[in-house]
């Protein structure tokens, strides 16, 4: 029984986190002793860049050449990673945890009948049955979780691997769904999206504004700090309620929940709602003007100071290390 | 219009978290247990669109009988009746049949969910619903109007909204600012308490997930403070010593 990994794109790229998918269910299969396939699904994607995700670890991907895929219909979707699992003889689908991916693994789930455990953060243990361990209560704590049925869907919390990235390339085979009316039955009238940024799930660098930047116009040095890092821009949920800042960039237990190398919070108190958002970062930096923020209880590092005369500092010996 | 929202009984987003029974169990001891705050997103949806159109709202929780106060909650807040599904909420899978079954009796409009539970944050259950009905699912939803026999929504993707139009009934996970959260007035907590409450027996029992034990995140270490005088210091310590630059 071999692996299915399911692999999202934005921005004519395979997004970040479906890579990460790729190398686990690569190194799931070789645990188990048989083999995993990607799945890529409309033509977003430059078709000269399919055979890059053998770089991963996989030696084959599917492709489903439809254009009416280039849009995430969630049921469309479903129907194609179902059809996709019973053809490769799959009972195992991996991938990354997204609002699509959601959505589309949960309908699966229910066809197929497959144990979802959703949020994981290693390789499950084979040992006794197949047990994951994964995130709940928002990053308060894990949960070791058993899957139980013969189909099973995975998926990943990031940076629940650290893939090995090779040169192989993988065979490209194009794949041909059946697919009804009734699974489009969901019309997309527009799409409002950025292009060229780093998108705040998949930042391995973050940097964040609460309510203590004041006002929106003060941005800059925010943007100039992650301009200079090549990080990507969050803010705490006061801030885009009001409407400084977009709301999918608000971090924390009812917006995003990051997981980067670094996350930089300038001028938020460390809400336990805006914590919960953060807690799986590797290192916090925390910048703010009260010794008694709560956020540096959570911090690597702290500067107690006045954000407007910091940041810039901070941002000149970022400019001056490259 | 015919609605159900389904609410989770959550600890509060404040609580902090323990386990009892060899890290088998959640210690509930002095948790304060409240709807999931993007269930609450739904109820509100949900109350606003019936009282702009008329029709009904039914409050739905999989939980055992410790579950009532919240349940009373949504009863307070605007729904007109509710039920309660008398079984623990062991994984997804249970809980979308448990909610499928019911659905497949009572032919919905709209069937409101939040985007995801605040303990297991699935986001799961939803298009486990939509599945098992046959019908379209799509979260998370951050506005929704109905026009007729269609909805029109915004959906949060990575980096931006997208719009959509479907034709009812549907399934949705709701998120801000769907609609605000809404506070119940004495005259709501009052009417919720002679409100329906109907409690069902589950109509399944199958479980595909077993949660076997919780762990705790490592401690994390003392913060190192840096004088606000020395801040590029800063960007030394994280090339070298935390070495994420
Ligand atoms: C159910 C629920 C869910 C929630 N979900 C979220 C969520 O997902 N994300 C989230 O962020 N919040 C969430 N909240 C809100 C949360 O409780 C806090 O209110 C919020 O995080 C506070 O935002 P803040 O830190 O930007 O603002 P504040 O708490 O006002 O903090 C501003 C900080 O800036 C500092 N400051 C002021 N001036 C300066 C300066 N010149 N230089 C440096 N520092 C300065 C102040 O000392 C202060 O610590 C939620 C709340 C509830 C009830
Ligand atoms: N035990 C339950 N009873 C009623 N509704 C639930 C239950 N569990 C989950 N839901 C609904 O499903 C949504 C998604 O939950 P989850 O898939 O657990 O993240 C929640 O926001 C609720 O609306």
């Amino acid at each position: 029984m071999s692996v299915l990994v399911f692999i999202e794109s934005a921005d004519g790229e395979f997004r970040g986190t479906s890579l990460e998918a790729v190398a686990y269910g690569a190194a799931l299969a070789k645990a188990q002793g048989s083999n995993a396939t990607a799945l890529v699904l409309g033509n977003t994607v430059d078709a000269s860049k399919l055979p890059n995700v053998g770089n991963y670890g996989v030696s084959k991907v599917l492709h489903v050449n439809d254009d009416r895929l280039d849009n995430g219909i969630i049921q469309a979707y479903a129907q194609v990673v179902a059809q996709a699992m019973e053809k490769e003889g799959a009972n195992t689908l991996v991938l990354a945890k997204s609002s699509l991916g959601d959505a589309v693994s949960a309908r699966v789930a229910a066809k197929m009948k497959a144990a979802l455990a959703s949020n994981v953060t290693e390789l499950p243990d084979l040992n006794a049955g197949f047990t994951v361990k994964r995130s709940v209560y928002t990053g308060k704590a894990f949960q070791i979780t058993e899957l139980k049925s013969e189909n099973k869907i995975l998926a990943l919390k990031k940076n629940a691997i650290t893939p090995e990235v090779t040169d192989a390339t993988a065979e490209v085979e194009a794949f041909s769904p059946s697919l009804s009316d009734a699974d489009f039955g969901v019309s997309i009238t527009k799409t409002d999206k950025i292009t060229g940024e780093i998108l705040l799930p998949e930042a391995d660098l973050v940097v964040s504004g609460g309510r203590g930047l004041k006002a929106a116009e003060n941005w800059g040095i925010i943007e100039d700090l992650a301009k200079a890092l090549n990080a990507a821009t969050g803010c705490s949920k006061p801030v885009s309620d009001m409407d400084w800042r977009p709301h999918h960039e608000h971090v924390g237990q009812t917006g995003v929940k990051v997981s980067p190398q670094l996350y930089v919070a300038v001028g938020i108190s460390g809400a336990i709602q805006h914590l919960a958002g953060v807690s799986s970062s590797k290192c916090i930096v925390v910048i703010n003007k009260d010794p008694e923020a709560p956020f540096f209880k959570a911090a690597d590092y702290g500067i107690v100071g006045d954000a407007f005369e910091i940041l810039p500092k901070i941002t000149e010996a970022v400019k001056a290390l490259k | 219009m015919k609605i159900l929202v389904c609410i989770t009984h959550v600890p509060d987003t404040t609580s902090k978290i323990t386990f009892s029974e060899n890290n088998t169990k959640l210690n509930k001891d002095g948790l304060q247990f409240v709807i999931g705050p993007y269930d609450d997103y739904a109820l509100a949806r949900a109350v606003e669109i019936k009282d702009a159109l008329g029709g009904t709202v039914t409050a739905l929780n999989v939980g055992l009988a410790e579950t009532e106060a919240t349940i009373r909650k949504a009863l307070a807040i605007g729904a007109d009746d509710a039920i309660r599904i008398n079984a623990e909420p062991t994984d997804a899978y249970f809980v979308a049949s448990q909610i499928a079954a019911i659905a497949q009796k009572e032919n919905y409009d709209l069937i409101l969910m939040g985007r995801e539970s605040s303990d297991y944050n699935g986001g799961q259950v939803h298009g486990m619903v939509g599945e098992m009905l046959g019908i379209p699912s799509l979260s998370p939803v951050m506005k929704l109007d109905i026009e007729g026999n269609t909805a029109k929504m915004a959906r949060e993707i990575e980096g931006g909204k997208e719009y959509l139009e479907a034709s009812l009934p549907l399934v949705l996970g709701c998120q801000e600012p769907i609609a605000e959260w809404k506070i119940p007035n004495m005259r709501g907590i009052m009417s919720a308490r002679k409100k329906p409450l109907q409690v069902v027996e589950p109509s399944s029992d199958e479980t595909l997930t077993i949660g076997q034990n919780y762990e705790m995140p490592a401690p994390k270490g003392a913060c190192k403070m840096i004088d606000a005088d020395n801040a590029a210091s800063l960007v030394e310590l994280l090339r070298s010593e935390a070495k994420v630059l």
